[in-house]
């Protein structure tokens, strides 16, 4: 394995015995990035010059002992493009934004670069982050690195495929229906969905303000616990964060669930699954009940409303955060208008992809004058009944245990002539964004051709702890996650 | 058949905090063009709102000095629109669950009082502005848009229809200023745009219980133009019923040049807002702590100061509720009084001139040029014999008009009240020497004769000599 295969841990405790600098490594990944980006498109933006330059100069007050080296001092990580990065490019994969240079960092980016990360670029996407695929991008389709003719999932696409291909060491991703957990179960690497509310959303650009969260996306759990660690905590300029100390995750890393109670979502195992992953799955499950964890099945009832609830909530909060671009301020403005309203339509018929504009147009309606009473509000009626069976159930069990995805990476282009195939494939993952409470994918396996299958431990609000041990403990006594992409 | 208007206000407020209601740029009004703006008053992608409790804190205020029932539990809500001044496409208020409802403000009509209710106030956000003219932007292809406005905190205040002539709706708009400026809430200053106010109006046979159709007026910016457009919509829509038309339910705006109210282009109106809960602010909470702590802390309200003018000052009542129905004229006449301790000489001179040349030039006490500090200064010349009370008024005038001391003044036009004995003997002796007639008249009965020896000794004096003395001097030698 090259340099950029390793994990944060590993390279930090190089690093930390003097055997590689930030810079070696920042060369590794730039040198695998040369080698597969024109094929993956993982990217969007590139700083590979500003890397070097950081590396080099973070080496040099590393070593005048300026600096602390903490676990993610010099580590090249890659930011989702939908979040802000100051004097950097910031494009949410959308034509609309395609010169934004934001004037400030969003609040998670200003907490990594206080611990000194090199920034290795801005990944793709689905544009705004809607779409399980990120084949929804005005900047080009991301390949998945397993099987460069199927999708490395979405929306954030790009953070994964360049996680597990080596182009980053880490990445940030974000999630409102599954769009960090979904990719990384197509990718095989670990992707967490913090509790709403436990990282601050100041700086994300918004789809969904009530579901969105920004999450780690690593190769390990120990990696997700540490970027997790520099990530979480109250931000006074996000009215929705939560006020609560934020812990030491890498102390939830013991690898002991004696004892631990695993319900299982009747509702997650459903006709049209694919074989092979609830194989894995269950394999996974006996896995967890072999290091002394106790599993029994248990009912979400309202779990088959969850898709429905989403896709009125999510639009319809998406139709009016993405009301700002209208051509006015910043980003794309169509040529050739006569009056402003024929700028407004332009620029935005203009700007914006298909399945975005969809999404305006359902959220729209499903606010207007005589149909907000029967969507949006019994959505959201429909959404605190999810929660309420989550919440029933873990009085009972720890954790839930259930699939990530209904099918392996599928092929570019299989979903996208029909958005509401391509809609169910967040089916496992959409109720979690719901409820506001957390869960992790990890690599729990492949099916017989090849295609990585992500395990998906689902935690109570502010669970992350529990999860991350128990998919510790998974990990530690796998090999799944050790696997890389054969990278030709 | 005899009609009577029901109307209804919308008035909305800028509060007085420093920063805007989601970020901390100035809220100061003035600003050169975008200068007090940031990411979040922007709209920028990525940005969220914060709340400015100070906002909230204003809001209680006056919510409890309307004697509103406050919400425990309320929710800001999107306004979805598309507009240029706009920049986040929704404005941030409040739709269901208000911060307050059910109030209601005292009004004085006719000698008697009148209760309007008050049926909600809520918080939210002002948009910038626009700038279509041409002479500015230099074309007439496009706009400017200024964002310094964008955030600035607004208070809402709805009343319900109870007003049935223009009148009231002034008074009500008096009534709501003085409270507002009395609770330090804001500026009321509607030129400046710190204090706006929409109408809703319909009429209806007097009598009649119904509400007839209404139509919503706007535009109107001046005290004046309110009650103007009132008046003139009351009449037109009097007018179409009579002439057996039906009145079309729609938004006017009120032309100040040609004194009509003229319909808003259809498609300037057609908007569905699509309110929903705000997804990034909270549910405010307020407890009964907090009310009792902003009851406990509200500033001295007119009543109280008029009961406090009269015992502490010792003036009459009726001068006590003149001197407090602004708390700006309170404090001018607190300022003038401490300056120069006679509260009832500078209550005259408050209540007459100073009030008198401000409705006249229809400015604010705060911008009127005889500041307490020459008022008093006058008033000490006047107690010291160096002017006359005449003399004062002049004074007065130069005061108002060129903002000069009263020393200076005085000086300047050389008029120091002449009290020297010797010097008016000398004037008084020479007209009654040259009117010997009007002399034989006035000691034959005719008492008017006085009042011509005196007019012509201080025309004489350029109105300067001390009347006591003259007086005095033309009595002695008239009667001998």
């Amino acid at each position: 394995m090259e340099l950029c295969d390793l994990t944060i841990h590993e390279l930090h405790e190089m690093m930390r015995r003097g055997e590689v600098t930030s810079r070696q490594i920042t060369e590794s990944v730039i040198s695998r990035i040369d080698q597969v980006e024109g094929k993956m498109r993982a990217y969007i933006t590139l700083l590979k010059e500003e890397a070097l330059e950081q590396a080099s100069a973070l080496d040099k007050r590393l070593q005048k002992g300026e600096i602390p080296l903490n676990p993610l001092t010099g580590i090249p990580i890659a930011i989702k493009d939908l979040i802000c990065t100051q004097g950097v490019l910031t494009t949410c994969a959308a034509r609309i934004l395609h010169n934004f240079i934001p004037p400030y960092d969003a609040t998670v980016v200003a907490n990594l670069k206080r611990q000194h990360i090199i920034m290795m670029g801005k990944t793709n996407m689905d544009q705004f982050g809607m779409g399980s695929s990120t084949e929804n991008s005005h900047y080009g389709i991301t390949r998945n690195p397993w099987d460069l003719d199927r999708v490395p999932g979405g929306s954030s696409g790009g953070s994964a495929a360049a996680v597990i291909a080596g182009e980053a060491i880490a990445a940030l991703g974000t999630d409102t229906g599954g769009s960090i957990r979904q990719p990384s179960s197509l990718c095989s690497v670990t992707g967490l969905k913090p509790t709403y509310g436990r990282v601050s959303r100041y700086g994300l650009i918004a789809y969904a303000s009530s579901l969105d969260q920004i999450g780690p996306i690593t190769k390990d759990v120990t990696d997700c616990a540490l970027l997790l660690n520099a990530m979480a905590g109250y931000d006074p300029r996000d009215s929705t964060s939560v006020n609560l100390t934020t812990p030491d995750y890498t102390r939830a890393l013991i690898p002991e669930i004696r004892g631990l109670r695993i319900g299982i979502p009747e509702e997650y195992f459903i006709e049209g699954m694919d074989a092979e992953v609830e194989e894995k799955i269950w394999e996974a499950v006996r896995v967890l009940e072999k290091l002394g964890a106790s599993y029994e099945k248990v009912s979400l009832p309202h779990t088959e409303y969850a898709v429905a609830a989403y896709y009125i909530i999510a639009p319809a909060e998406a139709s009016s955060n993405l009301a700002r671009y209208d051509g006015v301020k910043y980003g794309y403005r169509a040529k050739g208008y006569a009056d402003l309203m024929e700028m407004y339509t332009k620029t935005r018929s203009e700007g914006f992809t298909p399945e975005v504009k969809r999404r305006i147009m359902l959220g729209t309606y499903a606010l207007s004058s005589g149909y907000y009473d029967a969507y949006y509000v019994k959505a959201q009626k429909v959404r605190t009944l999810i929660k309420r069976d989550f919440e029933e159930a873990f009085k009972k069990y720890d954790v839930l245990v259930a699939p990530v995805s209904p099918t392996p990476a599928f092929k570019i282009g299989e979903k996208t002539d029909d958005p509401l195939q391509m809609y169910l494939s967040d089916i496992f993952t959409i109720p979690i964004n719901l409820a506001g409470v957390t869960a992790i994918s990890i690599p729990c396996g492949f099916t017989r051709t090849g295609l990585p299958i992500g395990l998906q431990i689902i935690g109570k609000h502010f669970g992350e702890e529990t999860i991350l041990k128990v998919a510790y403990a998974f990990e530690q006594n796998t090999e799944h996650h050790k696997k890389r992409p054969p990278m030709k | 058949m005899e009609y009577e208007a029901v109307i209804g206000l919308e008035v909305h407020t800028q509060l007085k905090t420093r920063s805007k209601i989601f970020c901390p740029c100035s809220a100061e009004f003035g600003a050169s063009p975008n200068h007090h703006t940031c990411p979040i008053c922007q709209g920028m992608p990525g940005v969220l709102p914060v709340l400015n409790k100070q906002v909230v804190e204003l809001g209680l205020r006056t919510a409890i000095a309307m004697k509103c029932t406050i919400a425990d539990y309320s929710l800001f809500a999107r306004k979805n629109y598309f507009y240029p001044d706009l920049p986040k496409a929704y404005q941030i208020s409040q739709y269901e669950l208000p911060l307050a409802q059910h109030g209601e403000i005292e009004i004085q009509i006719d000698g008697t009082s009148k209760k309007v209710g008050i049926t909600r106030i809520h918080m939210e956000e002002d948009a910038g502005k626009s700038i279509h003219d041409e002479t500015i932007t230099g074309s007439k292809n496009y706009s400017f848009v200024d964002f310094n406005r964008c955030g600035v905190p607004l208070l809402e205040i709805v009343s319900q229809p109870d007003m049935r002539s223009p009148e009231e709706a002034r008074e009500y708009l008096l009534k709501l200023k003085s409270i507002l400026e009395y609770l330090e809430v804001s500026d009321c200053n509607m030129e400046e745009g710190s204090l706006r106010c929409d109408a809703n109006v319909s009429v209806r046979p007097k009598g009649s219980e119904k509400f007839g159709t209404k139509t919503e007026v706007k535009n109107m910016n001046s005290f004046k133009n309110v009650q103007k457009a009132l008046e003139y919509e009351i009449t037109r829509q009097i007018q179409v019923l009579e002439e057996g038309g039906r009145i079309v339910q729609e938004t006017r705006l009120w032309d100040a040049d040609r004194n009509v109210t003229r319909p808003m282009r259809s498609k300037e109106e057609a908007h569905d807002y699509r309110y929903f809960p705000e997804p990034d602010l909270v549910p405010l909470v307020i407890d009964k702590k907090w009310i009792e702590d902003v009851q406990g802390s509200l500033p001295e309200l007119a009543d109280a100061k008029a009961n406090r003018f009269v015992s502490q000052y010792g003036i009459p009542e009726y001068d006590a509720k003149v001197l407090t129905a602004s708390k700006f004229v309170a404090d001018y006449y607190e300022e003038t009084v401490r300056l120069y301790p006679n509260p009832k000489v500078v209550s005259n001179w408050v209540m007459g001139d100073v009030l008198r040349k401000l409705k006249e030039r229809e400015i604010d006490i705060r911008n009127c040029p005889v500041t307490p500090r020459l008022l008093a200064g006058m008033l000490r010349l006047l107690e010291d014999g160096v002017i006359s009370g005449k003399i004062a008024k002049t004074v007065f005038e130069e005061m108002y008009a060129t903002g000069k001391g009263p020393e200076e003044i005085v000086r300047e036009k050389g008029l120091v009240q002449i009290s020297d004995e010797k010097e008016v003997e000398s004037v008084v002796d020479r007209i009654i020497a040259e009117n010997p007639e009007t002399v034989v008249q006035y000691k034959g009965g005719k008492q008017k004769a006085f009042g011509f020896f005196v007019g012509e000794v201080m025309k004489a004096t350029k109105g300067k000599a001390n009347p006591q003395l003259v007086n005095k001097l033309l009595k002695e030698k008239l009667s001998s």
